[in-house]
């Protein structure tokens, strides 16, 4: 029985329970895999990655699979989805996969294979041009940047995330296609600090984010949402209970304490923060979260704001680009930019970045006393001096 | 043949899209280039149109090229509003315009019997973009590692582009399938038909336990150390009820990573993240040592391939870069002090046809990762060292189940179990869990004194007497 174009479908609404099906979990895994998967299950013995966006996997069966992997985007249509479809129709015998970063991997069973298929993806194209299926993503090079809603979808962002991460990529495409990098480096975008995905373990990573306090709807305030519930909210217990002047309940806000967290709204629609002026992007960076050589670590904020400039966030594409091309002169092989970073000291990172160091980048959240430096270990740069010469210690 | 523990223990639908399929092939050819280059939606996008151009996918291509299927699709043929991609692209536009979103705050909508899955979202300009007056979103749990046969893509894009905008995400964050945009109306008939014809249930949103997500595994990576596949099948299964409704203080997420590279980040990002483990020895193939310092095998299966390092150097690139300092090469023979590895993998990640790892293998359990909102970021904190992971997994259900319990009695109102934990204190956590502390648990011991000591702990109990005190001592 095929899917229904009925209005309801499977669905009854005089008789919502007949024939209901729950709790069936998703498909099982194992039919959406090619037969070359289920019959090498857990038999792998090593893999290469042959070129860019091409890995070969060796079974101890002695049957190699190969995958070409194709750069994807997050948000795409029924249309696109069906010419996904068709690659892997004409190419895969049906099969297709794709991967936590939001590619497209195609495997075929055979080397013959393989140059049919990347010619097919590598001149795909979009009617402005673009390319449908870019070949590439893999090792030591910049792979898809996953990222979250942003204008598309969601009620809570500080900027748009769809736009930024194609912009980026077309600026960072030449790192996507090679692999000439020191170690692999990982792009991540969230439009928020509620950071749906995981932007905080990030090589690099964009956090769109508020910079102006809440608006209180006074008038409406009190009759969407609980006013204890509105003080709970805050991490720095900056709202109090107050009236307005016709005596409706409301709350007020000390401004000071303010660090635009965003959490009131999330828990009351009538304190929106954002704002044109106000919005913008934070990059952070040196965070990484696999185990190799060093143990996961958060990324840190480098640079405090940016401006929302849509649709191409130039000043944060250069800002992106000029890190990775001094991570990609300067860091040694396996090295990835958090280790390189505190190798060299943040103080040697903004100096070759070329990024301002202001007082934004100390911490004075809760956490902040483990990041102070209590040592005479430092090295000089002209940061340095300039204290220096503000402290009156030098001529 | 028996079946493997990894096959599935029911028969599967077998899907045919010829029987599926909602649309014919002449409603399913997409205009051509000529029509889309001077194809204008209904709103004026210049913002929009400047990201058509540059080598990476375009998505306003794409969303121009479904806005325009929909042009020409019968009436019957579409269940919600027509203009729905066009109307997205256009407030989208605005939002660039204003420099803020357009959708208005939440909104709870959802299907019978479940609490969770559905998203609601309207525009807050819904008199100028009516196609997007509800815009609905439906998490569909994805299969295990995201492997898709072609049949059951195009029937979901035939039933998508029927009942909602055509637009999906290929995948969300936490790994649903994510079907973007619909009307309320719409929401019990897409549920139904996905479970019907499709056999796919849709997955967890708010306080529920999220859609479980899993790496590539066993089934295309040499380094999984357990089968990520089958034992997040199985929890997912498992957890069904837990999936759907929403019985918890906040989220909670499972993550399955098959070994400590971490591919589907569950350190930085579940509540309970899986990673592989082996507790004996490294096998090292000495034969293939050789191959790499000859020069015979590519180093790091070819990662660094694009740029000139020079010869590969055993001692510098592998040997030094050990973090416990338990590797020796000495008179061409390669040596590890498995007592003193603490499994980082870059050995094994930079010459895999020479070193692998152990073959008593299991998993570590870590808890309590989440994003900075409320009180900053948390990576997820070790807790379970070493544990067999075999179907049914059992033992695993159990742990997860008394970590759960005491969350759902301890946990406060959106307190994710990370934040519990940082409130609570990890010895009580512990406790709670039934398991005893060890170094491991943490970097270091404490720095400060400040030991929270019971009363049973101290000969003699907390109860004393000021009278006896003062007989010893003068006020």
């Amino acid at each position: 029985m095929g899917l229904s174009s009925t209005k309801f479908g499977a669905f009854d609404p005089e008789n919502p329970t007949k024939n209901r099906i729950t709790d069936i979990g998703p498909r099982h895994f194992w039919d959406f895999f090619p037969p070359i998967i289920q019959r090498n299950y857990g038999k792998w013995l090593y893999h290469e990655v042959l070129e860019p966006g091409v890995l070969v996997h060796v079974s101890e069966t002695g049957e190699k699979v190969y995958t070409v992997r194709a750069g994807g985007m997050r948000i795409m249509s029924s249309a696109f989805m069906r010419d996904i479809c068709d690659v892997a129709d004409r190419h895969c015998d049906g099969y297709v996969r794709f991967t936590t970063r939001n590619n497209v991997e195609f495997l075929v069973d055979s080397f013959e294979k393989i140059e049919p298929l990347k010619k097919e993806l590598e001149t795909s194209k979009f009617f402005s041009g673009s390319l449908k299926f870019p070949v590439g993503g893999t090792g030591a090079g910049i792979t898809n940047i996953v990222h979250t809603q942003g204008y598309i979808h969601c009620h809570t962002p500080a900027t748009d995330a769809s736009s930024m991460v194609k912009a980026l990529m077309d600026d960072l495409f030449e790192y996507f296609q090679s692999m000439t990098l020191p170690a692999k480096l990982r792009v991540s975008m969230a439009c928020c600090l509620n950071m749906c995905g995981a932007v905080h373990c990030s090589d690099i990573a964009l956090l769109g984010y508020h910079r102006k306090p809440p608006i209180i709807d006074h008038e409406f305030l009190a009759k969407m949402c609980e006013i204890p519930t509105v003080i709970a909210s805050c991490p720095k217990a900056a709202f109090s209970p107050s009236t307005t002047a016709d005596g409706k309940k409301t709350v007020k806000l000390k401004e000071e304490r303010c660090m635009f967290c965003g959490n009131c709204y999330t828990m009351c629609a009538a304190l929106p923060l954002s704002d044109k002026e106000g919005d913008g992007v934070v990059v952070l960076a040196g965070g990484k979260l696999s185990n190799r050589i060093s143990p996961p670590k958060f990324s840190k904020v480098i640079v405090p704001f940016l401006p929302n400039n849509f649709p191409r966030f130039p000043e944060t594409c250069d800002v992106v680009k000029r890190i990775v091309e001094v991570y990609a002169a300067n860091a040694n092989k396996y090295e990835r930019l958090g280790d390189w970073a505190e190798r060299i000291g943040w103080e040697k990172f903004f100096e070759q970045c070329e990024l301002p160091f202001t007082e934004h980048l100390i911490d004075d959240y809760r956490l902040q006393y483990d990041t102070y430096r209590t040592s005479t270990q430092f090295k000089y740069t002209d940061a340095a001096w300039a204290v220096s010469k503000a402290a009156g210690g030098l001529d | 043949m028996i079946a493997m523990s990894f096959e599935p223990k029911v028969p599967q639908k077998d899907l045919d899209y010829q029987e599926l399929r909602i649309y014919t092939d002449e409603e399913l050819q997409n205009p051509s280039d000529e029509e889309l280059k001077s194809f204008k939606i209904k709103y004026d996008i210049p913002m929009l149109e400047d990201l058509e151009s540059g080598p990476w996918p375009s998505f306003v291509a794409d969303l121009k090229v479904e806005a325009l299927r929909r042009r020409k699709l019968a009436d019957d043929r579409l269940l919600i509003n027509r203009d729905v991609v066009e109307d997205l692209l256009g407030q989208l536009e605005v939002s660039f315009e204003d420099g803020e979103t357009h959708w208005k705050h939440g909104g709870i909508v959802g299907v019978n019997g479940y609490g969770g899955g559905v998203i609601g979202r309207y525009s807050d300009l819904p008199a100028k973009f009516p196609g997007v007056a509800h815009f609905h979103t439906v998490r569909l749990n994805q299969p295990a590692s995201k492997f898709y046969k072609s049949a059951f893509l195009r029937g979901l894009a035939d039933m998508w582009e029927l009942r909602g905008s055509g637009i999906f995400n290929m995948h969300g964050s936490t790994g649903d399938i994510v079907l973007l945009g619909t009307f309320t109306e719409q929401l019990e008939p897409i549920f139904q038909e996905s479970a019907h014809h499709l056999s796919n249930d849709i997955g967890g949103s708010g306080s529920n336990l999220r859609t479980p997500e899993c790496c590539v595994g066993k089934a295309r990576c040499e380094y999984a150390l357990y089968d990520t596949q089958a034992m997040c099948y199985e929890l997912t299964m498992h957890y069904q009820d837990e999936l759907h409704r929403p019985m918890f203080p906040y989220k909670f997420k499972f993550k399955f990573d098959g070994c400590p590279n971490g591919c589907v980040a569950s350190i930085a990002r579940s509540d309970l993240s899986f990673i592989g483990a082996w507790r004996d020895n490294i096998r090292i193939d000495q034969d293939a040592v050789q191959g790499y310092i000859a020069g015979d095998f590519v180093p790091g299966g070819g990662s660094h391939r694009g740029r000139d390092w020079g010869k590969f150097d055993i001692q510098k690139e592998v040997i030094d870069r050990c973090p416990s300092g338990c590797m020796k090469y000495e008179d061409g023979v390669l040596s590890i002090d498995d007592a003193n590895c603490v499994r980082c993998m870059h050995c094994i990640n930079t010459m895999p046809r020479a070193v692998r790892p152990g073959t008593d293998t299991g998993i570590s359990i870590l808890c309590g990762a989440k994003a900075p909102i409320l009180e900053g970021a948390q990576m997820a904190t070790l807790i379970v060292p070493f544990m067999k992971a075999e179907p049914p997994y059992d033992n695993i259900k159990d742990a997860i189940d008394r970590i759960q319990e005491y969350w759902i009695e301890e946990g406060k109102n959106r307190e994710r179990i990370g934040e519990m934990i940082q409130r609570i204190g990890l010895p009580r956590f512990l406790e709670a869990c039934g398991l005893p502390p060890a170094p491991q648990h943490v970097w270091r011991p404490r720095e400060n004194p400040y030991i929270f000591w019971k009363a049973e702990d101290v000969p003699g109990g907390f109860e004393r007497d000021i009278d006896d005190y003062r007989k010893r001592h003068a006020r």
